[in-house]
């Protein structure tokens, strides 16, 4: 294998990759967009978004043979997996965030804190500190195009991250609610005098978010497994891709994500960085996107320096 | 049972010693920092290596932990406290992580067996709880006046201005960078040195230790005494440390799962931000120059 195909390889795992941390991205992004804080549990309604996928997926499926039942089957525990992380997020939203949007800066982020270590170990507590392998729901045999080596399950990630980057898109973009909510991360205050139900936004955003982490969470989980800890670092990452992207833009969280995909599956052997130390690339670019443009690829330029 | 309250309060003096620096950084300059497992982790190894490795005195290892946390504190300050909003937490969570990650790779096994503390000859043995007791509570009584004395200085007051309003802070004068950045660097420092006296007690250092839990921990401690309030925040590791050590203390450890605690702490978090953020004992009130008047005032009063 010539050293091309390899890097053309490395790429297509970073694209897979990079895809679901868009989709965790975009959460992050919005819920910033809106209430200007970082919601540290998102990272964990991933990995419960992760957990009810698998096991509705199981019970459903069992043990059937992979094909077109075990498919469907998939997307309903995905379906099931995002409302159940949907409301979730709005119910978390309204216990422990709601309560706060007029305290100090540092409340909010606190309690999310908080949230995100209830999240956490109780999964660990009700599900056990084992991972599990999240099955796969076709035959997973690799598709060589060229040199370079596509599973369908890379091509599913692709295909559900991008169908629900285009269903966001639109929602935002075209429909009312849509428009409210732009509207809202604009500016509060007037868009509440304009007679948009505030808190009927912030709800929806969350409940979006939360739903875009839960597909994120059950894609994820083909490569990573599912067990109670996953949410941290692949949070970790899908937050430093919407810095990557300009934290706060939608379309940016999404080339963000992919962008930071790609530099991790190229970055570490490229650089020569042992693989348990590939965590380490994400965060170097962090602090590189910090250091020369805080206010990512799509970021208005307006710097808050004070 | 005497003997847990033991570990208790040795326990609960090490996490003080992390609390105070952690209040310095969240309770005196409001700046959310996450990564007090990984300066733990790099003052646990410095005492481990100097000790044990280049065979040196435990006390030198102090200045060398809480030189080296400092050093890596102002390196991973300096590009995110430049920033407006909450990238150091982001950024913290992730050199925590980072920190036990090169541990892990480097020195997978930890390190055993590491030479006793010695002072004037008298040498700290593990069983002899109470010489530990002492060791460590005196220093959680330095650290306490230090950064009460901190406080009440000029740079604690300009700590404090940037807390409350940063632009305010900044229109007379105050260079809020640079107090975002010593605060943090003395903050790291003291977390540091509490990894020092760990390792002093446990004598052993193991990478797996230092998890993103530490950090939550000694956060919980400072949100629970009460943000910026040096007494309140040895309080809240007291009872932190009751909690965490309670199922081993009343026997009860096969009742109460182990991630019983971590919810409980994720818990306090949660219901202390919306019910009571200013803690258990409050936030210590400004108090420069006016607490003597006051009194004197009071008195007056009564003797009209």
């Amino acid at each position: 294998m010539g050293t091309f195909t390899l890097y053309m390889q490395y790429i297509v795992n970073g694209i897979t990759l990079g895809a679901i941390y868009s989709l965790i991205a975009l959460g992050y992004t919005m819920v910033y967009g809106i209430l200007k804080f970082i919601n540290f549990a998102h990272g964990d309604v991933l990995m419960v978004g992760a957990f009810v996928g698998l096991l509705v997926y199981e019970a459903l499926a069992g043990a059937a043979e992979p094909g077109m039942w075990t498919i469907f089957c998939f997307f309903i525990a995905m379906v099931i997996s995002m409302a159940f992380c949907a409301f979730l997020g709005m119910f978390i939203e309204r216990v422990a965030y709601k309560p706060l949007r007029n305290a100090n800066r540092l409340a909010p982020l606190l309690s999310a804190i908080g949230v995100s270590f209830i999240l956490s170990n109780g999964a660990a507590w009700i599900f056990g500190t084992t991972s599990r392998r999240f099955p796969y729901p076709f035959e997973n045999e690799p598709i060589h195009i060229g040199g370079v080596t596509i599973t369908p399950h890379q091509i599913l990630v692709i295909i559900v991250s991008v169908a629900m980057m285009v269903l966001l898109a639109f929602f935002v973009n075209k429909t009312r609610m849509g428009k409210a909510m732009r509207a809202t991360s604009l500016d509060q205050p007037t868009s509440m005098l304009m007679g948009i139900n505030v808190n009927r936004v912030i709800s929806l955003t969350f409940a979006i978010g939360s739903a875009l982490a839960a597909v994120g969470g059950m894609l994820a989980a083909f490569d990573f497994r599912v067990y109670p800890s996953m949410g941290t670092m692949t949070g970790l990452k899908a937050f430093v891709a919407a810095v990557i992207g300009g934290i706060g833009n939608i379309q940016g969280a999404m080339i963000g994500g992919v962008l930071l995909g790609i530099l991790e599956a190229v970055g570490a052997p490229l650089l020569h960085i042992p693989n348990g130390m590939r965590d380490t690339v994400a965060f170097a670019v962090l602090i590189i996107i910090l250091l020369v443009k805080p206010d990512g690829i799509l970021g208005k330029n307006e710097r808050e320096k004070v | 049972m005497l003997n847990f309250f033991q570990l208790i309060l040795i326990y609960a003096g090490v996490y003080a010693i992390m609390a105070i620096g952690q209040n310095c950084i969240t309770g005196y300059t409001g700046m959310l920092s996450l990564c007090h497992a990984g300066f733990f982790c790099v003052g646990s190894y410095a005492t481990a290596i100097i000790c044990k490795v280049l065979g040196f005195s435990f006390w030198l290892s102090l200045p060398v932990a809480a030189i080296i946390s400092g050093v890596i504190g102002f390196l991973i300050g300096v590009p995110t406290l430049r920033l407006k909003g909450d990238y150091l937490c982001i950024a913290t969570l992730g050199l925590g992580e980072i920190i036990r990650n090169v541990a892990t790779n480097l020195n997978p096994v930890g390190i055993s067996q590491i030479p006793r503390v010695e002072l004037f000859g008298y040498v700290f043995m593990s069983r002899n709880k109470w010489a530990f007791i002492i060791l460590i509570w005196a220093f959680v009584l330095i650290f306490y006046l230090l950064f009460q004395r901190l406080l009440h200085s000029r740079i604690g007051r300009a700590m404090t201005a940037v807390r409350e309003d940063e632009v305010a802070a900044a229109s007379n004068g105050i260079d809020v960078t640079k107090y975002k950045i010593v605060s943090f660097v003395l903050g790291a420092a003291v977390g540091g040195i509490a990894g020092c006296f760990q390792t002093a007690y446990t004598l052993t250092v193991s990478p797996a230790s230092y998890t993103f839990m530490v950090s939550v921990m000694v956060l919980c401690t400072v949100v629970l005494g009460g943000m910026g309030n040096g007494k309140a925040v040895i309080l809240g590791a007291v009872i932190i440390q009751f909690i965490s050590y309670f199922p081993q203390l009343t026997g009860l450890t096969n009742v109460i799962p182990a991630q019983a605690k971590q919810m409980i702490f994720g818990l306090i978090l949660v219901v202390m931000m919306v019910w009571r953020p200013q803690g258990i004992l409050g936030r210590d009130k400004f108090r420069y120059g006016c607490e003597k008047k006051r009194l004197f005032g009071k008195k007056k009063e009564g003797a009209v």
